[in-house]
This record gives C-alpha cells, sequence and structure tokens, in this order.
C-alpha cells in the first residue's frame, strides 16, 4: 500500500477543506438545532461534483476515485457529520448499487440526475422487523403484467424524505427465504409510494431519517435492479461499500473533534496554566489522535481495495467497526476534556458525541461488523 | 477569444510575517498560497468564459514548485497556464517583472478581441504596480479597481471602485483590468476539475522562450533590471474597529463633532 497520497488528492484535501469550513461549518450548529435538511449545501455540494465523485464521467460522475470520495466524507464529517451521511447515504447506497448492478438502460436513466446532484438518492432495506436481521423482510412485491405491486414499509431511512431515486428491496417469493429477495429502483412519484413520519434522534440532526410507506404501489418491471431473488445478495454487497462511506464519517468526526480539543485546550487555563499544558491533556490527546490515524489507515486502505476491485468485504467491516468505536470514544473524551463548556451547545463537541454514535449502529451495527470479521476469518 | 490572467504565489500573509535579516520576505518559511486578488481576475476571467466561450490562459512568474497553484488554478476551469520561470528573472522588482510577464503575454499574443487580467495587487507587496506596468508595456488601455464587468461585443463597461466613490468607464478590446475583492466570489475548484488539471496543456517559458523580445533585456530584468531596493518588510498594523454612529439629527452631528475634536482632528 502506498502511503503517499497523489497530487490530486492532496488538492482535493485542501478544496473539501475550504469548502467545509466556509460552507457547512457555519450551518452545522443551526441544521443541528432546527433538524433542518441542508439543502443549500447539498446544491453547491452538487456544482463542484461531490455527489457523484467515483464514477465515471459518462454516466455523469467526477470520474475520481473511491479515496477521493472517502477523503470528502472526511473533511465534511470533521464539522458537520449531518452533511457527510447525506453525501454518503446518496452515493454508496443508491448511486452505487444502480451503477453496479443496473442494467445499461437504468444506468442511463438514473445515474446522469443522481451524480450530478440534481436528484437525491437513498436506500430502503430496514424495516420495523427487519433490522440486524436484514432477511427477515416483510414487504412484499408481485409481479402483475408489466409492473410490479410494492406493499410493506421502510423505517429509519436516510435522506428519505428528500430522495428522488430510491433502491429498495421487497420479498418476490416469501417462502424463499433470503433468496426470495429483490431490488427495485422506485422513484417517489410512483403511484402507491408515500413518506411516513420523521424521526427526531440523538443526532446527525440535520438528516432526514423517515418511514417509506408503499401500499398498492406500482413499480415498472424494467425498474428490478439485478435479477430477481438477488437482492439480499445486492443488500450485502451495497452495504460493504457503505460501510467505508461510514467508516469515513466516524473518521472525520473523530478528527474533527481533536481538531477542537487541541485548539480549546491550548486557550482554555485553569490552575494559572493552559489546560494542554497538562500531561493527562497531552497524554489523552496523544491517544486520541493515535486511534483516529489508524482508523484513517483501515479507512484508506479498504478504499483502496475496493477501488482496485480487490475482496474488500472484510476491511470495511474492520474500518468501520474501528473508526466509529474509535469516534465515540474520542469525542466523549473531548467533552471531558472541554470540561462543563463541553457539554453545553456553545462547543460543537457535545454535536460531535452524538453525531459519533450512530456510526456504531447504522449500515451494520459493531456487532454485525464483528460477525462479518469472524466469517472472513472462518470462525464458526 | 482569449482572457490571459497574471496570477501570482504570494506567502500567507494571513498569519504572522517572516522577514529575513535583509529586510526581503522570508517565503520559505511562510504557506504558500495564491494571491488573493488574482483569484478574483481569474473568476472574472471564468464568467466570460460562461458567457462568451473565451479560452482562458493563466500566466505566472515564479519557480517552478508554482506547477502546482498553477494547477490548481486550472482545476477551477482555467484552460492553460504557462509558467515563465528562468534564473535570470529572479530578483525582479515590478518593474522587472511587468517587462518580464508583458513579453510571456506578447509571446501567447494578444488579438483584437482579448483581455488581460490581473488582480489589484499581491498580498505580500502590495505595490499595485504590475497590472498598471504590463499595459503600459503592452500599449493596452487599463482600467484598475474593476468591482463589476460587464462585456457587450467588443465593449467592456466597468465599475471602478476608488477610495471615495465608483467610476464607470467603457473600453474596448483589447484591453487590461485589474480586479479586486468585491467584484466576485472567486469558485472552489471541482473535484472534475482536480481529476482533469494535471492532463490540461502547461507551458514553461524560461529565458531562451522570451529573449527576443524587444523588452527582454539583460539591464531591463531580473535583480540587475529592478531600480527597487527594499528598505524593510513589515506586517501593517491592524487597523482598529470604527466607530459607527447612526442619525441625522443635530445632537448626532454634535456628537461626531466632539469626538473629532477630541482627537484634534477638526
Amino acid at each position: 500500500m502506498d502511503f503517499v497520497l497523489s497530487k490530486e488528492h492532496q488538492m482535493l484535501r485542501k478544496m473539501y477543506r475550504e469548502f467545509a469550513e466556509n460552507e457547512v461549518k457555519p450551518l452545522a450548529t443551526e441544521i443541528d438545532e432546527e433538524e433542518r435538511f441542508p439543502t443549500e449545501t447539498v446544491e453547491k455540494m452538487a456544482k463542484l461534483g461531490m455527489m457523484g465523485i467515483y464514477f465515471p464521467k459518462e454516466y455523469g460522475g467526477a470520474g475520481g476515485d473511491v479515496l477521493s470520495y472517502v477523503m470528502c466524507v472526511e473533511e465534511l464529517a470533521k464539522v458537520c457529520g449531518t452533511t457527510a451521511v447525506i453525501v454518503s447515504a446518496h452515493t454508496s447506497l443508491c448511486c452505487a448499487p444502480i451503477f453496479e448492478h443496473g442494467t445499461e438502460e437504468q444506468k442511463k436513466k438514473y445515474l446522469p440526475d443522481l451524480l450530478s446532484g440534481k436528484k437525491i438518492g437513498a436506500f430502503g432495506l430496514t424495516e420495523p422487523n427487519a433490522g440486524t436481521d436484514a432477511s427477515g423482510q416483510q414487504t412484499t412485491a408481485v409481479l402483475e403484467g408489466d409492473h410490479y405491486v410494492l406493499n410493506g414499509s421502510k423505517c429509519f431511512i436516510t435522506n428519505g424524505t428528500v430522495a428522488d431515486t430510491i433502491v429498495v428491496f421487497a420479498m418476490t417469493d416469501p417462502k424463499a427465504g433470503n433468496h426470495g429477495i429483490s431490488a427495485f429502483i422506485v422513484e417517489k412519484s410512483f403511484p402507491g409510494f408515500s413518506v411516513g413520519k420523521h424521526e427526531k434522534k440523538m443526532g446527525i440532526r440535520g438528516s432526514s431519517t423517515c418511514d417509506l410507506i408503499f401500499q398498492d404501489c406500482i413499480v415498472p418491471k424494467e425498474n428490478l435492479l439485478g435479477q430477481e431473488g438477488k437482492g439480499f445478495k445486492i443488500a450485502m454487497m451495497t452495504l460493504d461499500g457503505g460501510r467505508i462511506g461510514i467508516a469515513s464519517q466516524a473518521l472525520g468526526i473523530g478528527e474533527g473533534a481533536i481538531d477542537e480539543a487541541v485548539k480549546y485546550t491550548q486557550e482554555r487555563v485553569q490552575f494559572k496554566k493552559r489546560l494542554s499544558q497538562f500531561q493527562n491533556t497531552q497524554f489523552q490527546l496523544a491517544d486520541m489522535h493515535t486511534r483516529m490515524q489508524a482508523a484513517q489507515y483501515l479507512v484508506y486502505a479498504a478504499a483502496m481495495k475496493k477501488q482496485n476491485h480487490e475482496p474488500y468485504s472484510m476491511d470495511a467491516a474492520m474500518a468501520k467497526l474501528f473508526a466509529a468505536e474509535a469516534a465515540s470514544d474520542v469525542t466523549r473524551r473531548a467533552v471531558q476534556l472541554f470540561g462543563g463548556y463541553g457539554y453545553t451547545r456553545e462547543y460543537p463537541v457535545e454535536r460531535m458525541m452524538r453525531d459519533a454514535k450512530i456510526t456504531e449502529i447504522y449500515e451494520g451495527t459493531s456487532e454485525v461488523q464483528r460477525m462479518v470479521i469472524a466469517s472472513h476469518l472462518g470462525v464458526k | 477569444m482569449k482572457i490571459i490572467v497574471c496570477v501570482k504565489q504570494v506567502p500567507d500573509t494571513s498569519g504572522k510575517v517572516a522577514v529575513n535579516p535583509d529586510g526581503t520576505l522570508n517565503r520559505a518559511s511562510m504557506a504558500a498560497i495564491t494571491n488573493p486578488d488574482d483569484l478574483n481576475a481569474v473568476e472574472a476571467a471564468l464568467v466570460l468564459k460562461e458567457q462568451t466561450g473565451a479560452e482562458v490562459i493563466v500566466v505566472s512568474m515564479g519557480p517552478p514548485p508554482a506547477e502546482g497553484m498553477l494547477r490548481e488554478v486550472m482545476a477551477r476551469g482555467v484552460d492553460r497556464a504557462v509558467l515563465v520561470s528562468g534564473r535570470e528573472f529572479g530578483g525582479s522588482d515590478t518593474y522587472a517583472t511587468s517587462q518580464i510577464l508583458a513579453a510571456a503575454i506578447n509571446k501567447i499574443g494578444v488579438g483584437p478581441e482579448d483581455i488581460v487580467m490581473c488582480g489589484r495587487q499581491a498580498i505580500d507587496g502590495d505595490t499595485a504596480q504590475v497590472g498598471p506596468q504590463i499595459a503600459e508595456k503592452l500599449g493596452l488601455p487599463q482600467v484598475s479597481y474593476a468591482a463589476e464587468i460587464k462585456k457587450d461585443g467588443d465593449t467592456l463597461t466597468i465599475k471602478r471602485m476608488l477610495e471615495d466613490g465608483y467610476m464607470t468607464i467603457k473600453v474596448k478590446t483589447p484591453c487590461l483590468i485589474t480586479c479586486i475583492k468585491e467584484l466576485n466570489n472567486p469558485r472552489y475548484m471541482s473535484v472534475n476539475g482536480i481529476f482533469e488539471c494535471y492532463a490540461k496543456p502547461y507551458e514553461i517559458f524560461d529565458y531562451n522562450t522570451l529573449k527576443d523580445d524587444p523588452l527582454i533585456d539583460p539591464s531591463t530584468i531580473g535583480l540587475k533590471g529592478s531600480p527597487t531596493n527594499i528598505f524593510k518588510s513589515f506586517t501593517p498594523p491592524q487597523k482598529g474597529v470604527g466607530m459607527m454612529l447612526e442619525g441625522a439629527d443635530k445632537a448626532t452631528c454634535d456628537k461626531l463633532a466632539g469626538i473629532l475634536a477630541a482627537k484634534h482632528m477638526i
């Protein structure tokens, strides 16, 4: 593995950082307080190619690579976990499965608008009774002539209220278990589709999270993604990629908390000394930075493997597991270094601590990541 | 139609300025950035490109590492870049620099529809001399301190922002414009632009490339050709926060007069 970033990647980092500092950071507190989706930021990111980073130009992508996408999510998450997950869910969970499993017609129809950011994407797998056990899908899809009829509901769908295009999973053959699940591309305008309640969350509060309801929803036959019965495999492959995105989000949140803590502890004086002069502060920050640096290597390694078309499922699971747990630990320690001020909403570290927690839960809990890693080790 | 934009890599003076014992800037100890006003000129050129389809070319004089800056400018949408670089050009002051840049612009060629753009001034020297001197040496009409630019055919209507007001000027191409930060907000590099910028045309003009231009003479370029001697470099003191009085009544006027009198200004 090459540990030296290319000139392009260094330039991308600089661009993402400038954008995050000038356009994203000033809104981070507001969108968290108001639980408001930052539409204006998405429009700006779209213009800069950030909504379709690693997809080919022929479909309207920016022609970048997976690492450049990872760095984007990382830099956004340093200042705003919400903005980072909007890009991650859109890219990894909607654009990627259409690009990787779609027919040429589907790619030409859906990708240009998604990759240019004109439309926002989402992914509908989770149901009230099918969370970590995604195989327990109760949404059904029945083929009737030239279309499928979908019935059921999805929950906790990131970008749900704002998405135009959603990759949705449903049972086409309930008796076949995992092999009876199929994937569909659903447009929000399809008859019988509606958006349900918006979740009030602990963190990433500017991100839209809601139920999707399918009531005799008509989905044209040509919107079947991949083959019938292959939906579970598509979902798992998509989540492998998604985990790299969430790992990048966790990585950024942790790094952002360290940036804030380094700055604060050099300013705050107690016992006539700056906090940064106390050995405890130095040791805490050293541990925090070491953990996030290790996370960065895992995340970048997983990204490089995906880019090079090598098996990366275990790498993505390890990256997400480690980065998410490190982010939760590091943000909690950052709040502790800030003391009472860290617990107030005047400073961003309490938001970062709330935002970090979800990275241990969504797109596969840390427990699921351990199951994935163990299965790759052949441990049964 | 071409738009040639002069850009300069400068030390980031937003932090502390490092000065060598001889009074010159210690550039090595400060981060290098693209001169902010030059980015306003680049943005103005890119806006005109979107309106007219013009080709935008950036020119910079500096050492070879300035390529990084030029690539970044191309990642914003500029079509090609020229770096003017050679030992013979080292130590040039504004007089010699404008001489060399004018020769480089001559080499690229200024046609009847073309525009040359510069930032108002560089944050390291703060002279605002290079743009106007290039115009003089190229025999181009110049409009400095542009805060608004409108193009209609071969005529540009430019609103100049001066200390005591605005001045609107009409000028025909070819011409040279110096741009101020009030003109626009420079765009970011784009992801697509970054992945394309290393494939865009990039040329180096050295002494041999330019030596046949009548402007290039050993006595008018480099340290030898620079009449300026640097006496001292320093960070200008920060201006204090101004005071605002609101109201058009007599009491406010009296208060203003009182403040000015107390400071012995009236």
